[in-house]
């Protein structure tokens, strides 16, 4: 699916992974977050080799320093947007009072957080989604396809907000997209064709 | 830990937002708990009794000695043993009939009684002395006492004798007498004879039995198990059976909700495992959940259970009495093992019912987003598996059935049957829609059969239950009303006097016997009497049947040799009953050795006969053999025949001439009615945990389709966007359940019938000793598929009508983006 893919990302970094459906941008997302296991290579986070952890390991890297943002938003649906908020750095016992609040301002989401899931738009669970990613301060945002169900604006305005925010926790930022217009918008493009870096 | 929580607490609030699917777990598991539970309430109840009743004076669990040929021996060999330092006591024990009512007479020998033996109430050191100086002290229970209708102190008169004053003793069984062994000697006119000998546990060696006794006396090991626990083993394990069966129902909808939440919660999960949770942490949170929940329903089930138990008591207690004469306390108390035992069956029952769940949980790919299509084609998958594993079973049943030779192999046979056709069932109603849909035309009834196929899924669990309730109504029924149409006209036969007599003393029986032959209307006296002995170690009754038409042409005898009634007089011939035959598997023509007063009685089987309701093994033989062989035989008993219009006049004459009361003169009519009503009471429990399972099955039915009615809504909407209105929509959907639920009770029919002929041809004969003829009784099949109905309109009653007012907006969102 993936030869010689030879990508780095560094700390404040914003990367767009774009390309052709079926070329591969997802499965490598899916790889570096450790959701699923490469064949070989390899595959580094910061001092941890990805690709030579166990399931548990690639968990609790997920878990602490890795922040994910998908197309479907993925909330959990039974969870207020409070407890969808701070559900990952919970768990992962990185929850920062100051930083969770200077989230929901900066996201627009203090008079949503008594709400669930199934009553915000498209716009405000990909928001809800990018401030759980986040809240856990990760070394790495991996967002796929994150704008894929929105409309242009809101696209544009989730994606502003994504950056900023990634500016402020300095973590670095891969995303997939197929939209070049808002590949443009970040520090730099890399395409894939048939499993290869263009 | 705090992630633990944190992870439980996301679990949790599924159930937050999902509170009639958490509802359904519960119902599930707390019905399973309590009928399991309250079943297990009343078993416990009974084996206390029985234990309690074993212990008085030394029952089954106490080692003893017995004469080897005969019921009693000389007091003479106490002596000896005594001497040769054996701690032994001696036990005389005999019937009396006080007032016309027959009671179990026990002579102990308190100074020398074990301590082990237990129960020897009373006879302790304050009151040793007026127990045995004279006039002495008769000890009853306090049931005995309300029975003779005297106070305490009374002094009744048994055999021409005054007996000592009667005492009170809280703890002895119902029916028992315990006197002073001299006492009990001269009452039953068995000077220096003993019964038994019970044996103390000692340390000091003694010399062996037979350098004492020489070959007179055997000894007999304390038994793990009580006469009353073998004989009622059948009775309990119907019981088992029933709770067990309640339980799995109630694990069907334990599973069936679980799995749907699963489903539910599959985005949820694999959020978490994207979020950083791993699968074992995932797993580990979803076991403790799991457990939490079971917890909760295990209590409060255990609670239902006991009112459940307390509920039914009163009627096990009356058919243990009717069957076996077991006497069960009113009261129920329960150990604390009950207690532990429900709330671990609770927790076992749910991680058993989700299982698969959790397993699935443990491989789901992190990565695969929820696949409906690729769900049903496992689904049909797992149906062709079912299938097979459902054929495999049934040849397993078969086996059984051919192969097997005891009561656990018989209630195998039918849990084979039952999980068999619970498997197949959902293959059954897939081609019985699948017709339907291929005879269907227009486009409406073609969506209608697709969409009750595509239903299966989501309903199998709940229709499997469904089958089995009714199954195990239609095979109980079935097996009740047919034993109910044998026994009546077994009672015809058996009770064929017109008037059953019984007198308080063999004096009183010659004074009426000579009043009555004066009588023109009296046509014939039938004298009756039985004694006690004992055949291949197992207590019997030896019955004397007078030598008379009244017998010869009613007495149901299954198979006979030729004359066998002439055969009878002479007193070297008898008749054996069903379960003694089956039990020692004797037939026409065998021989056997019955111990008697005088020696072994040797008698020549010529007839085997009917004797339902007995638990003991019947030996009939001719009554004046009887009372030649067996001397003390009361002679108080007589049957007689009177003209039909006679009866009334007859018994209200001899009631008023001999101080006869209701309980001493029964016309055959009252007899049957009694017999009748005995017979109902002993089934009314089944019929109680019959209608417990049926309930608990349209609980799962009606869980099902509420927990199904939301997932249904993106298969509704587009009808309801083409323009069919709510309410026609809500008539389809009952419409399907209905006719999903008539193809399962029709599929029931059958089943419960197999189920009906195990019981009668494998289950009842080992459990009964009896082989009942199988009748089908249609009305009651149409009575059962009607209630099969009911409970499918009243399970689906809700979820239709909520359909029926649900709001547009909601189906609108069916094809909104934002859902």
């Amino acid at each position: 699916m993936l030869r010689g893919v030879d990508l780095a990302v560094g700390a404040g970094e914003s990367v767009a992974l774009t390309g052709e459906s079926g070329s591969g941008k997802s499965t490598l997302l899916h790889l570096i977050a450790g959701l699923d296991a490469a064949d070989s290579g390899e595959i580094r986070l910061a001092d941890t080799i990805v690709s030579k952890l166990s399931d548990a390991g690639r968990a609790e890297l997920r878990r602490d320093r890795l922040g994910l943002v998908f197309q479907q938003f993925n909330l959990i649906p039974s969870l207020s947007v409070a407890d969808n908020l701070v559900f990952q750095s919970r768990i992962a016992g990185r929850h920062d009072a100051a930083w969770h609040d200077e989230l929901v301002e900066r996201l627009g989401l203090k008079s949503l957080l008594k709400r669930y899931p199934e009553q915000l738009s498209g716009g405000q669970q990909q928001r809800v989604a990018i401030g759980r990613a986040l809240a856990a301060k990760p070394l790495l945002l991996l967002a796929d396809e994150p704008t894929g169900n929105l409309d242009e604006d809101t696209a544009d305005e989730v994606l502003r907000l994504a950056r900023d925010l990634v500016a402020r926790t300095g973590c670095g930022f891969l995303m997939v997209t197929h939209s070049a217009r808002l590949a443009a918008t970040l520090d730099r493009q890399v395409n894939l064709h048939a499993g290869v870096i263009a | 830990m705090r992630r633990v929580l944190w992870i439980l607490a996301v679990l949790l609030s599924h159930w937050r937002r999902h509170p009639m699917q958490l509802a359904t777990l519960l119902i599930g598991l707390i019905s399973a708990t309590a009928l399991w539970s309250g079943v297990q309430a009343l078993n416990q109840q009974a084996r206390t009794a029985y234990d309690r009743a074993a212990a008085t004076f030394g029952g089954s669990r106490t080692a003893m000695l017995v004469g080897k040929d005969s019921a009693t021996f000389p007091q003479k060999l106490f002596v000896d043993l005594r001497r040769a330092g054996w701690p032994v006591s001696p036990m005389l024990e005999g019937r009396v009939q006080i007032e016309g009512r027959s009671f179990r007479l026990l002579g102990v020998e308190p100074v020398t009684l074990p301590a082990e033996v237990g129960n020897a109430p009373g006879v302790g050191r304050g009151s040793l002395q007026s127990f045995v100086t004279p006039p002495g002290e008769m000890l009853v229970g306090p049931e005995t006492l309300r029975d003779l209708d005297l106070e305490e102190g009374a002094r009744p008169q048994a055999n021409g004798i005054t007996l000592p004053p009667l005492r009170v003793q809280r703890e002895l069984t119902p029916g028992v007498l315990v006197v002073d062994i001299g006492i009990a000697q001269q009452i039953l006119k068995l000077p220096d004879q003993v019964s038994r000998l019970l044996i103390g546990k000692s340390k000091t060696p003694h010399a062996s039995l037979e350098s004492v006794a020489g070959e007179k006396l055997r000894m007999i090991e304390p038994d793990a198990e009580t006469d009353l626990e073998r004989l009622t083993d059948s009775f309990h394990l119907n019981l088992t059976a029933f709770g067990l069966l309640s339980f799995f129902v109630g694990l069907f909808i334990v599973n069936s909700a679980i799995g749907l939440a699963f489903e539910q919660r599959l985005p949820m999960l694999r959020t978490l495992r994207a979020c950083g949770v791993s699968a074992r942490m995932l797993n580990t949170v979803l076991v403790i959940e799991l457990v939490s929940l079971a917890l909760l329903a295990g209590l409060i089930g255990l609670v239902c259970g006991y009112f459940i138990a307390a509920a039914l008591l009163p009627d096990v207690a009356a058919s243990l009495r009717g069957l076996y004469g077991a006497q069960i306390p009113g009261q129920l108390s329960l150990k604390p093992v009950w207690w532990l035992a429900g709330i671990a069956i609770s927790i076992l029952g749910a991680l058993a019912a989700a299982a698969a769940s959790l397993a699935k949980a443990i491989r789901m790919p992190v990565l695969a987003t929820a696949q409906p299509q690729a769900w049903q084609q496992a689904q049909r998958r797992w149906l062709i598996l079912q299938t097979a594993a459902a054929l495999a079973v049934f040849a397993v049943a078969a086996g059984l059935a051919r192969f097997g030779d005891s009561l656990i192999a018989g209630f195998a046979v039918l849990a084979a049957l039952m999980l068999g056709a619970a498997l197949i069932l959902p293959m059954v109603l897939q081609i019985a829609l699948g017709l339907g849909q291929r005879s269907a035309r227009k486009p409406l009834s073609i969506w209608f059969w697709a969409d009750s196929r595509q239903q299966l899924s989501g309903l199998s669990l709940a229709l499997m239950a469904l089958l089995l309730a009714l199954a195990v109504n239609i095979g109980v029924g079935t097996m009740v009303q047919s034993f109910s149409r044998t026994f009546l006209v077994w009672l015809d036969g058996r009770l064929a006097a017109d008037v059953y007599l019984s007198a308080a003393s063999d004096a009183q029986a010659s004074e009426i016997k000579a009043w009555l032959r004066d009588r023109p209307e009296v046509a014939a006296i039938l004298p009756g009497g039985r004694a006690d002995s004992q055949l291949g170690g197992a207590p019997i009754e030896v019955l004397g049947l007078p030598d008379h038409a009244t017998y010869r042409d009613n007495w149901p005898l299954l198979e006979s040799a030729a004359n066998a009634w002439v055969r009878l007089r002479p007193g070297d011939t008898c008749f054996v009953s069903e379960q003694l035959s089956r039990r020692m598997k004797l037939a026409v023509g065998d021989h056997i050795e019955v111990p008697a007063p005088g020696g072994n009685w040797p008698l020549e089987i010529v007839g085997i006969y009917a004797d339902y309701g007995n638990p003991k093994g019947q030996v009939a033989v001719n009554y004046a053999a009887l009372t030649r062989r067996f001397p003390q035989t009361p002679l108080n008993r007589m049957g007689l025949r009177v003209a039909p219009d006679q009866i009334a006049p007859l018994v209200a004459a001899l009631q008023q001439k001999f101080g006869l009361d209701d309980r001493s003169i029964a016309d055959q009519a009252t007899m049957k009615a009694e017999s009748k009503r005995i017979f109902n009471r002993t089934f009314s429990v089944t019929a109680a945990l019959n209608t417990f399972t049926l309930g608990v099955a349209g609980i799962a039915l009606l869980t099902s389709l509420l927990t199904l009615a939301n997932s249904r809504l993106p298969q509704l909407a587009p009808l309801w966007a083409i323009g069919l209105t709510r309410r026609r929509l809500a008539a389809l959907e009952l419409l399907k359940t209905m006719a999903i639920a008539l193809i399962t009770a029709l599929f029931a029919l059958p089943l419960g019938l197999l189920v009906a002929w195990c019981l009668l041809a494998i289950v009842n004969v080992k459990a009964f000793g009896w082989r009942l003829p199988f009748h089908v009784f249609p009305l009651q099949l149409i009575e059962l598929l009607a209630v099969a109905m009911l409970a499918a309109l009243c399970a689906a009653a809700l979820p239709v009508a909520r359909l029926a007012r649900m709001q547009p907006a909601s189906l609108i969102r069916i094809f909104a983006n934002e859902r």
